[in-house]
């Protein structure tokens, strides 16, 4: 077979990545400022059935973006107003915000199952995408791809460089430490936290607006949970969740691919590999607890309330 | 006006018992809103929801055959809560055991032996423990977080039983669909209420929850599960192995899912299916914290999430509403009661810009 | 004109805590490039009132003035930005990110990285305080994070500079270039607000000092015109019991440690190199060293938290390395570990259960029918009885207790064990001086009555005060023991200090 003949099964990978790259990158900023949020899979969802109703009401894929993400902020301040403002155990909230999602989300999707929409429309580079293989390859997606990429830049640059990321890095190593300076833990963190839902609705939207263009209960199987797996494989840095999300997308893609081919491999077992290729993955990042304790945030998922 | 928290020296035992009852009034406020909102004359749909499926005794033992998984699943996932040992994946070990105790009566399946019963429960039991013994070990040996591995295994379990009755489990005389053969009697669990579906297991549950009571309360496990959840340092201090926590809320705690499991394809169901829960792993999460973690707690929050179940499915009857709406309330009472928590921890003072506290 | 009011001056400061007076009209007055004292015991209020001239916490009543002008701190940004500077007791550091990060989070405005670089290269340099910018915290040495503290005041061109407890965690030649900077810049016209409860830094370095107790100014003085016992009186209220040190040693080993090598499992932790001694009935040895040189690791792996090959710990003469706590309790060992709440107590649990958490084996509180109540509510109840434990009674939660009575309780609840072997980690860290003497009182009985003790301590005076022999663990190496009447602050500060130059010389070479 010659290389053209993979095309679309690269850009398949792309699109299969693309979800996961959005909700990880979200997480990495909410896990660096010390708030874990196990609701990503619920803030997902939400994302992908809000954006799906009001791109289908309006007609307008912009709007329904828009939506998505606020979907995904107005369920990230449900968590946060409970875990920052009235200091629950974030575990058990990440887990009732996926719960919720999950719920909330199928009954407002009720009405819209097997509903047609337009994916979104791809943003084909002029010029570019008439390069021979890398054309197609890469100039020819939609523009939330292409944003997926951008932002591992954006927050890369932004956590290192700029003075507010580095406020945000200090809220996560040491809560006590930053607020005894002055700064307001409170307020980077809940900022982070609705970013970080902001990107998991987006993530939502690209499985309900483009990955596979409709709503179906529960449709984002676990990517949620994948997505804070990878949080964890890439050590809290951005350069290696980029990776860890296209390795994720291969092997989503890989799955169905061999299922096209006809492997004479019942289809349960493969659609088995993403979720034991998750375990087996954090099986090997995990199993050198100093170097887990020392990338990950000093202060992730503890619990901060200043004395008055 | 502003809200500003206050620590109490101890936890108030006041707000431990209240929280959740706080917590469910607040649901039916907010139930009372969505339908509201949904264009639904409210005090009917509460009606439809929460009363009519127990105004009659059928309602009641269906209510007590729903509550049952979720409080044997609960039990034992609060133990490991207590601990901080996170398994959230008690739907895959469900599953499991739905398939470990469904081994012998599709193999045997015009078998009468008495037997079969019990060892279809302790296999159920073992199944579920098994699927829980994955997460148990990758933590304990490579320090791998256990919701994730938990809950990925809950994927992989459903794909498991899918591809059973899809494939070598199917029932041959069954028109090819995905199910197994009916269980014979003597793998089905006795009807302890007649004209009901309330078997001999809602039994089972109820001693289960009082040797729990005991353990926690009495025994040397429940003490050192207590102190590893309040003060993990204080725990090795004192001598208490992490490892053996760990292996044992989690393989407990996955023993008592599997033998729900069992107990719903032996009880309920009667053969195995593509589906054997609708979501009772997860949703004894809510259950376990609704019921403050305590065995007793744990049977009232079991009724009263049942009910929910009981509530969704009377709800699209009576007025057409989705079934989905059953999750949403159950999302919504654990928010509030974490919310609500808050209480038992800290003493809410509100005041003003100025600084007074009124 | 303001040059005629003082720098800061505090009036009727009150705070008011749920159930706690933490400071009850305190006045105090401190006039520019004056290092000024603010002296007390542990609980005596002196951080909440420092907090409050920082902005951290809000008056329940009282004024501030800022050069004779009413002042309103609205946080610690406003008052960085009149001048005042604080460098914390329990540093506010970051231990993941470089010295030049954990100083630009320390400064209101944005400094280019070149510039912030050469600022701080710049200025450590001229007050004796030398820093690499990019160094990451967690390679630094105690003394090293306080400069980064110190230099991020400094920054700022301070005129009033809080320094709360310093000293506590340096050694006794660190302390002397500390009070060398701070003398410069108090002539630099710097005021400094010093808070220590140690007597004699006290009487070296300040010309003035407000004394508080239970929140309250007790007396204002010069410190340089009274004697370390006239300020102890002061600061406790009576005159603290002078302690008889124990008798020296029997024969018998009750705890031998050979070649123990230990690599810490934690983040930042430091490894145990061949670490060899044996204590004997009946006599005290104290292990002293500045924090994180493997006092952690050392008690961990003494108490059976961390396990390490059999023959490397001997109790009774058993070979124990191996071998659990529990099961080094049967051997006859007790332990006290450094962190009460959380570690040697389970904070939320009341005290018959922080009774049964380490004796539940050896003093049989749990068999087969389940938790002995009446033996533990009777073991619970002589602890408390025959230590002097204030509790309103055995079913408080062991977080209601005040730090000196749970210390108590801690100490008492091993010592009922009759152990042959009791290990303590800052047996009187943060303890007020009431129950530190009574700890002192019982851990010498107990070693005159044949019982094998060991200290690890930061707190030299105490070490002083109690052991028979002493040693200093530096960097996770242990030096030789030396009879107590051998040795002095100086000539175990130089031990204490041996690694950190050490490990100067092979960065620079």
């Amino acid at each position: 077979m010659n290389i053209e003949a993979y095309i679309p099964v690269l850009i398949t990978v792309i699109n299969a990545a693309t979800p996961l790259l959005l909700a990880a990158l979200g997480e990495l900023v909410v896990e660096k400022s010390g708030v874990l949020n196990l609701g990503v899979e619920g803030m997902m969802l939400m994302g992908a059935v809000a954006g799906f109703a009001i791109t289908i009401v309006t007609g307008s894929a912009i709007l329904g973006l828009a939506a998505a993400i606020c979907a995904g902020a107005l369920m990230a301040l449900i968590f946060g107003f409970l875990t920052l403002t009235l200091l629950s155990n974030q575990v058990a909230t990440g887990l009732a915000l996926t719960l919720f999602g999950v719920g909330l989300s199928a009954l407002i999707g009720v009405n819209f199952v097997g509903t047609p929409v337009d994916a979104l429309p791809k943003l084909v580079i002029p010029v570019l995408s008439d390069i021979p293989i890398l054309g197609p390859l890469l100039f020819g997606h939609d523009a939330l791809v292409y944003f997926s990429i951008a932002m591992v830049f954006v927050i890369n640059y932004w956590l290192y460089k700029t003075r507010s990321g580095l406020k945000l890095r200090a809220v996560g190593e040491s809560h006590e430490a930053a607020h005894a300076l002055g700064h307001h833990v409170i307020r980077i963190r809940y900022m982070a936290v609705i970013f970080g839902g902001m990107m998991a609705g987006l993530a939502g939207a690209f499985l309900s607006l483009s990955y596979t263009p409709m709503w179906v209960e529960n449709m984002s199987a676990g990517r949620g949970w994948i997505a804070l797996a990878l949080v964890v494989f890439a050590s809290w840095k951005t350069g290696r969740v980029l990776l860890g999300a296209y390795l994720f997308g291969g092997i989503t893609i890989m799955q169905l691919f061999l299922q096209g081919m006809g492997v004479n491999i019942p289809s349960q077992i493969l659609s088995m590999l993403p979720y034991l290729v998750t375990i087996l993955v954090l099986v090997l990042i995990s199993r050198d607890s100093s170097k887990i304790s020392s990338a990950a945030p000093a202060s992730l998922g503890k619990i901060f309330h200043p004395t008055q | 006006m502003l809200l500003r928290l206050e620590p109490r020296k101890s936890i108030s035992r006041t707000y431990q018992y209240l929280s959740p009852v706080l917590a469910l009034l607040l649901t039916l406020l907010a139930g009372l809103l969505v339908f509201l909102f949904m264009g639904h004359p409210p005090i009917k749909a509460l009606h439809a929801f929460f009363i009519a499926p127990i105004s009659h005794s059928y309602g009641v033992s269906e209510l007590l055959v729903k509550a049952s998984p979720l409080i044997l699943i609960a039990l034992g996932l609060a133990m490991g809560f207590r601990a901080n040992v996170w398994n959230i994946g008690a739907e895959g070990q469900l599953v499991l055991g739905a398939i470990f105790g469904s081994i012998l009566p599709i193999y045997f399946s015009d078998s009468s032996n008495p037997l079969m019963l019990p060892a279809m429960l302790l296999l159920g039991f073992i199944g579920g423990m098994l699927w829980a013994a994955i997460p148990a070990f990758l933590k304990i040996k490579f320090n791998t977080n256990e919701i994730l591995t938990s809950l990925m295994l809950t994927y992989v379990a459903a794909l498991i039983l899918s591809l059973l009755v899809h494939g070598p489990w199917r029932d041959p005389g069954g028109f090819n669909f995905p199910e197994s053969v009916i269980f014979p009697d003597a793998a089905t669990l006795p009807v302890i209420w007649s004209g009901t579906r309330a078997h001999l297991g809602i039994v089972f549950v109820v001693i289960i929850a009082l040797a729990v009571w005991w353990l926690l309360s009495r025994g040397l496990a429940g003490f050192k599960i207590r102190v590893f959840g309040e003060a993990p340092q204080a725990a090795q201090y004192a001598g208490f192995k992490q490892s053996s926590m760990i292996r044992f809320t989690l393989l407990l705690g996955g023993g008592l899912a599997g033998l729900a499991g069992v107990m719903e394809v032996a009880g309920p169901i009667g053969q195995l299916q593509p589906s054997v829960s609708p979501g009772y792993g997860f949703t004894a999460i809510i259950v376990a914290f609704l019921g403050r973690l305590h065995p007793v707690g744990i049977i009232f929050a079991g009724l009263i999430l049942a009910l929910s179940y009981l509530g969704g499915e009377n709800i699209q009857i009576a007025m057409g509403l989705p079934k989905g709406i059953a999750g949403v309330f159950q999302g919504m009472l654990l928010f509030f009661l974490l919310g609500c928590d808050v209480l038992t921890r800290y003493r809410i003072r509100f005041f003003s810009e100025a600084g007074q506290s009124t | 004109m303001s040059d005629q009011s003082p720098l800061l001056r505090l009036e009727s400061i009150s705070k008011q805590y749920p159930g706690c007076l933490a400071n009850d009209n305190v006045s105090l007055i401190i006039k520019s490039g004056e290092i000024h004292a603010l002296l007390g015991e542990n609980g005596a209020g002196k951080s909440t009132l420092v907090k409050i001239i920082y902005g951290l916490l809000k008056p329940s009543s009282g004024q501030l003035y800022w050069k004779g002008k009413p002042l309103h701190v609205d946080g610690p940004s406003a008052a960085r930005a009149l001048g005042i500077g604080m460098v914390f007791q329990h540093f506010s550091l970051f231990e993941a990110l470089t010295v030049a990060e954990n100083i630009a989070l320390g400064l209101d405005e944005h400094i280019p990285e070149k510039q912030l670089h050469e600022k701080i290269t710049q200025v450590s340099h001229a007050y004796g305080l030398p820093l690499e910018p990019k160094r990451e915290v967690h390679s630094l040495s105690v003394g090293e994070r306080q400069r980064i503290e110190i230099v991020r005041c400094l920054l700022q061109n301070p005129q009033l500079l809080i320094m709360d407890e310093p000293t506590s965690v340096l050694t006794p030649q660190e302390v002397q270039t500390l009070f060398a900077t701070l003398t410069k810049l108090s002539k630099e016209g710097c005021a400094i607000l010093y808070i220590s409860h140690k007597l004699d830094e006290i009487k070296q370095l300040c010309e003035a000092a407000t004394i508080l107790r239970d929140g309250a100014v007790v007396a204002e003085c010069d410190p340089r015109q009274e004697t370390a016992q006239s300020l102890a009186r002061l600061m406790i209220g009576t005159t603290p019991e002078i302690i008889s040190a124990a008798s020296s040693g029997l024969d018998k080993t009750m705890l031998s440690v050979r070649n123990l090598s230990i690599k810490s499992t934690e983040a930042f932790g430091t490894d145990l190199s061949d670490i060899s001694f044996q204590v004997n009935a009946g006599e005290i040895l104290g292990i002293a060293g500045v924090a994180g040189n493997g006092q952690t690791e050392l008690l961990n792996v003494l108490s059976g938290e961390t396990l390490t090959a059999a023959t490397s710990i001997e109790i009774n003469n058993q070979p124990c390395g191996n071998l659990s706590p529990v099961a080094r309790r049967q051997l006859g060992m007790a332990y006290v570990p450094e962190n009460r709440l959380g570690h040697g107590a389970v904070p939320s649990m009341d005290l018959i259960e922080n009774t049964i958490l380490t004796g539940y084996k050896k003093q049989k509180l749990i068999n087969k029918l389940g938790i002995d109540i009446k033996a533990s509510h009777d073991i619970t109840k002589s602890i408390r009885d025959g230590f002097k434990v204030k509790s309103s009674g055995a079913e408080d939660e062991a977080q209601s207790l005040s730090g000196g009575n749970l210390q108590k309780f801690i100490v008492g609840r091993e010592i009922t064990q009759k152990p042959e072997l009791l290990i303590l980690g800052q047996p009187t860290w943060g303890v007020d001086a009431g129950s530190a003497a009574a700890i002192h009182q019982q851990i010498i009985q107990l070693a005159q009555s044949g019982v094998a003790v060991l200290i690890i301590s930061q707190d030299l005076d105490e070490l002083l005060t109690l052991s028979n022999k002493i040693a200093v663990i530096s960097a996770g190496h242990l030096s030789e023991f030396k009879p107590v009447e051998t040795v002095d602050a100086e000539s175990l500060g130089l031990l204490m200090g041996s690694a950190a130059i050490e490990e100067t010389h092979v960065t620079q070479a």
